[in-house]
């Protein structure tokens, strides 16, 4: 029910809701939760697995019970503030994506401040305070919408509270963001913050940690039933939002603190149950003279009721309650602390784990460093923001403290579980695990808390352990009998869960990862290019003329270069300007074959291994000019082969002169291949001799076009056909692309093509043939490696398992029935394996078309100890067939390579 | 999110930098001078101590450059 005054809440302005198609009315300032709890709806979804009937059980981040459907699917009530309009439905356990985008806009900021402050509480508004005031940058992060933290609960030093976040925002170096969670703790003092709609990425100097305290459950039989509620939660219910859970009350409590709440709620409190035989005089007395019954050295062993609670069983005794309010001890929140890796040590005084040893530049203060009497939080919190502020180079004196009220907090007398069925004693309310599933767990021999934690799934579900974490571990130590708990799990980010909208921020759609496009991109998209995703970049796959599936533009395709003329955008293959008195020394170096004595105006193909002898990257080689090179890399290889460059030149052969950049968007490239290329090149380009004599195979030459653009002409080949590639700066590369095709011969032709021709050559696509464990040997390319210098790789080039015969050897495959195409990735056995598994494979296909010179499909493969098996049968057995092929060589067009003149 | 101080840009986000291993570890000055069994030592085996560890990073986005730093590994501390 609503309390008729008190609270923070705003009785003028009335907010409409519904929970479960029902409606009722809240005020502003409350939270979902508590607008239920003020309209006496405390029960909440029945349990996930077992559907007992569950209530709730706090007020914050570890509420175990009380889940709804938003519009976000999963949200606590707890947390959500209330709106007018609100439809919640309570959920059990699971919520359910909606299926549709977030539409909300998310965002992204990253900071940087001197000091950054976690907590609003008492302890990290006066940390704070005291930063601020010295000019230091501060930010303080809160993740309510309001702070003061347990003074709001307590209903303590609101005054001071209220001048404090006074000046705190007229601090013109302070930002104060509520509403914000510190939800991971990184190295250097990254902290990430889940503001509503923006993530905050914080590079702070120092870190103040106020992240306060977790109240602990109590574990006996029927602990779970509605009316169940952690004491801290009951005050905050009570004071913060004027909503009260209960009219006829008893407090369980094993220390202090509980004895807050009761007295805050004295007239329908009847019972305090405390655990410890000796509690504190000075509370007994106050209870007493509240009229409260303090059953001293006493435990709750049994809540009594069906859907809500009835009454609790006390020894021999039952008492009559509807609202058990129940607190077994506090837990420092030490979740970011040890994300930022400080060690937690137990510390029977509190019991329980409490901060040791920071391993980064942060404070932790208050509640989160166990301590628990408000003189000390404010005292700690004043220091540490001081303390902080100094550090990073301000300074100036401590705040006044606006308490000095010494408080004695008596040790608590922890409980783990009673005597009493097991299996109705719960652990973890979200996971339904009892005494008993801990009890399976340790009888099965596992000690570890984190053993036992998979094994009964305690402190997985959305609260990652916040009220269970603890009890579990409780349990576990009394069960082994061990001398007290034993450590607990690790804690990891997000302290509380983040949508996936949140972290993409911006990145979504078409921002999600940089697209590349080819200065002619226009033109193919216009002429109806179907596009393919190669690493970032957009590249052609084929230009299908109207009614035309893929096969048949391929076909088409390939026909034009291999009989008249085709054209292709080839401006994505990755360019690297190489520049230095030791370039060709360098090339040498890295490349399987030499480099050092190209001459001037002529390229070369070259192969690249890594040290291990692997198969890296290919490409042609330019020498522009004596210190200068060009050499071009696979399209996805780019920035990987520039990075290879990068690290011999930088930390092998420093000494060794020579530079590096990448040109690949510098240039833009179109390769003119086929018989008639020449034709085509005559057009563009009138000046350039470019007759077979003049113009040789595997060199280039710098020539105007017709129309004076400057240009790179080289003549090199990736399909066999007489080839130019045309290499303009970007910014001509549409205009010259147009004027190719304005020549009216050329057929533009995409990868697809491209890879056909190049495979019924045998040349091979790294990446595609390759896959990092493939030698220049196992590839038949011995031809491309220089017997007589050395190069990066070549010692593993030498070992004798680089050329064992039983490798994976490329090979080509014929179908025996010349429609039959290979699936790229098929497995190849031989024919007389049985279809049992484990099957033993010889290889897989790596490349597989259908082939319009050949007219019949064709493939390349790997296959053990391949090249032995050249004229042998094979087989790719499939899912509803198998498919037989002949083993030959990986060459099927043009062997002797007559073709390249045209 | 590690700060890595690049010798020649300052403080940078990990994001920044590419990963390079341990340092120190030079190629053969005579790779073919080398037993197989040396030579897969120097291609595949690293120290992985628990503690101060000199380790190879790229400054790939910015800079460039390759330099050395002591990481410890077991707390992420950077000891230029």
């Amino acid at each position: 029910m609503r309390l008729p005054e008190g609270g923070r809440i705003d009785r003028t302005k009335p907010l409409r809701f519904t929970v479960d198609d029902i409606e009722y009315t809240g005020c502003a300032g409350d939270t979902l939760a508590s607008a239920m709890i003020a309209n006496g709806l405390l029960e909440v979804a029945p349990s996930a697995y077992l559907g007992r009937p569950r209530g709730i059980f706090a007020a914050g981040v570890d509420e175990p019970n009380a889940l709804v459907q938003l519009a976000d699917p999963m949200q606590l009530a707890t947390t959500t503030e209330l709106v007018d309009g609100l439809e919640a439905t309570l959920l059990s356990g699971k919520g359910r994506l909606t299926g549709q985008p977030d539409p909300a806009r998310y965002d992204k900021r990253n900071a940087h401040c001197d000091v950054l402050v976690v907590g609003g509480g008492p302890a990290g508004v006066a940390a704070a305070l005291a930063a601020g005031r010295t000019g230091a940058r501060v930010i303080l992060a809160d993740e309510q919408r309001e702070l003061g933290g347990a003074l709001l609960t307590e209903n303590r030093l609101l005054d001071w509270l209220s001048d404090a976040v006074e000046e705190l925002d007229s601090l013109p170096e302070t930002r104060i963001l509520t509403g914000t969670t510190a939800f991971g703790y990184y190295d250097q003092n990254f902290v990430a913050l889940a503001e509503k709609h923006r993530l905050w990425h914080v590079r702070a100097k120092r870190v103040v940690l106020a992240t306060g305290a977790h109240e602990r459950p109590l574990v006996f039989v029927d602990n779970d039933l509605p009316g169940i509620m952690l004491s801290s939660a009951v005050r905050q219910y009570t004071n913060r939002y004027a909503a009260l859970p209960g009219e006829n009350i008893v407090v369980a409590t094993t220390n202090d603190a509980a004895y807050g709440t009761a007295f805050d709620l004295a007239t329908r409190v009847s019972t305090i149950v405390d655990s410890r035989p000796e509690p504190p005089a000075e509370l007994v007395r106050g209870a007493r003279e509240l009229g409260i019954e303090v059953l001293a050295g006493s435990i709750v062993q049994q809540a009594l009721g069906t859907r809500r609670i009835g009454g609790v069983r006390v020894g021999d005794r039952v008492i009559a309650c509807d609202l058990l309010a129940v607190s077994g001890g506090w837990n420092p929140a030490v979740h970011l602390f040890s994300q930022s890796q400080g060690r937690t040590r137990y510390d029977e005084r509190v019991a329980a784990f409490v901060p040791d040893k920071s391993v980064q530049a942060q404070h932790i203060v208050g509640a989160a460093n166990a301590v628990y009497d408000l003189a000390g939080c404010l005292d700690e919190g004043f220091r540490a923001g001081l303390d902080a502020a100094r550090l990073t180079g301000f300074d100036g004196v401590p705040p006044q403290t606006p308490y000095t009220a010494q408080e004695t907090i008596t040790p608590p007398s922890p409980v783990w579980f009673v005597d009493g069925p097991e299996d109705r004693q719960f652990v973890d309310l979200q996971r339904d695990a009892t005494v008993a599933d801990v009890r399976r767990a340790t009888g099965a021999g596992m000690r570890s808390v984190e053993h036992v934690k998979r094994y009964t799934t305690i402190g997985t579900a959305h609260d990652q352990g916040k009220t269970s974490g603890f009890a579990a571990i409780g349990v576990i130590a009394q069960l082994l009998g061990a001398d007290g708990p034993q450590g607990t799990t690790t804690y990891r980010p997000p302290y509380t869960p983040v949508s996936f909208a949140l972290l993409a921020g911006r990145d979504r759609g078409e921002l999600h990862d940089p697209v590349r496009i080819t200065p002619m991109h226009d033109w193919h998209v216009r002429n109806g290019a179907v596009f393919e995703n190669v690493g970032q970049w957009k590249r052609p796959w084929y230009y299908p003329l109207p009614g035309e599936d893929m096969k048949a533009a391929v076909l088409r395709e390939c026909r034009a270069a291999r009989t008249s003329v085709g054209v292709m955008d080839a401006s994505t293959l990755g360019k690297i300007d190489i520049q230095g008195p030791d370039a060709g020394e360098f090339l040498n170096r890295m490349y399987t074959n030499a480099f050092a004595k190209l001459k001037v105006g002529h390229c070369r193909y070259g192969l690249l291994c890594k040290a291990d002898g692997m198969v890296f990257d290919d490409g042609v080689v330019m020498r522009v000019a004596e210190n200068r090179f060009l050499a071009t890399t696979t399209t996805g290889n780019a920035a990987a082969v520039l990075d290879w460059f990068e690290e011999w030149a930088q930390t092998e052969w420093p000494d060794l002169k020579v530079w590096f950049t990448s040109v690949t968007e510098q240039w833009a490239t179109v390769a003119v291949v086929g018989p008639q290329a020449r034709t085509v090149l005559s057009m563009v380009a009138p000046d350039v001799d470019c007759s077979a004599e003049s113009f040789e195979f595997m060199t280039f030459r710098d020539a105007a076009l017709a129309d004076g653009t400057p240009a790179r002409i080289a003549r090199v080949s990736f399909s066999g056909e007489l080839a130019f590639e045309i290499n303009v700066d970007g910014r001509h590369g549409a205009k010259v692309w147009n004027a190719v095709l304005a020549t009216g011969l050329p057929t533009p032709y995409g990868t697809e093509t491209m890879h056909v021709l190049r495979a019924e050559k045998g040349y091979v696509i790294v990446g595609q043939d390759t896959d990092g464990t493939v030698t220049p040997q196992d590839l038949g390319m011995e031809w491309i490696v220089s017997p007589r210098k050395d190069f990066v790789g070549k010692r593993s080039y030498q070992r004798p398992d680089a050329a064992r015969p039983d490798r994976k050897q490329l090979v080509g495959l014929l179908p025996v029935d010349p429609d039959d195409l290979l699936p790229e990735g098929a497995q190849l056995i031989t024919p007389d394996t049985p279809l049992t598994p484990p099957v033993p494979m010889l290889g897989h296909v790596t490349s597989s078309y259908h082939s319009a010179a050949l007219e019949r499909t064709f493939a390349l493969a790997l296959v053990k100890g391949g090249r032995q098996l050249i004229g042998r049968t094979v087989l790719a057995p499939l899912r509803d067939r198998t498919i037989a092929a002949t083993v030959t060589e990986p060459i099927f067009y043009d062997p002797e390579g007559t073709r390249r003149d045209g | 999110m590690l700060l890595i101080p690049c010798p020649w840009c300052g403080d940078r986000d990990e994001t920044e930098f590419h990963y390079g291993g341990q340092a120190g570890v030079p190629y053969p000055a005579r790779p073919a001078d080398l037993s197989d069994e040396d030579w897969g030592e120097y291609l595949f085996v690293r120290d992985n101590p628990k503690g101060p560890f000199a380790e190879r990073w790229s400054h790939s986005a910015g800079c460039r450059r390759w330099f050395t730093i002591t990481r410890n590994t077991a707390t992420n501390e950077i000891v230029r």
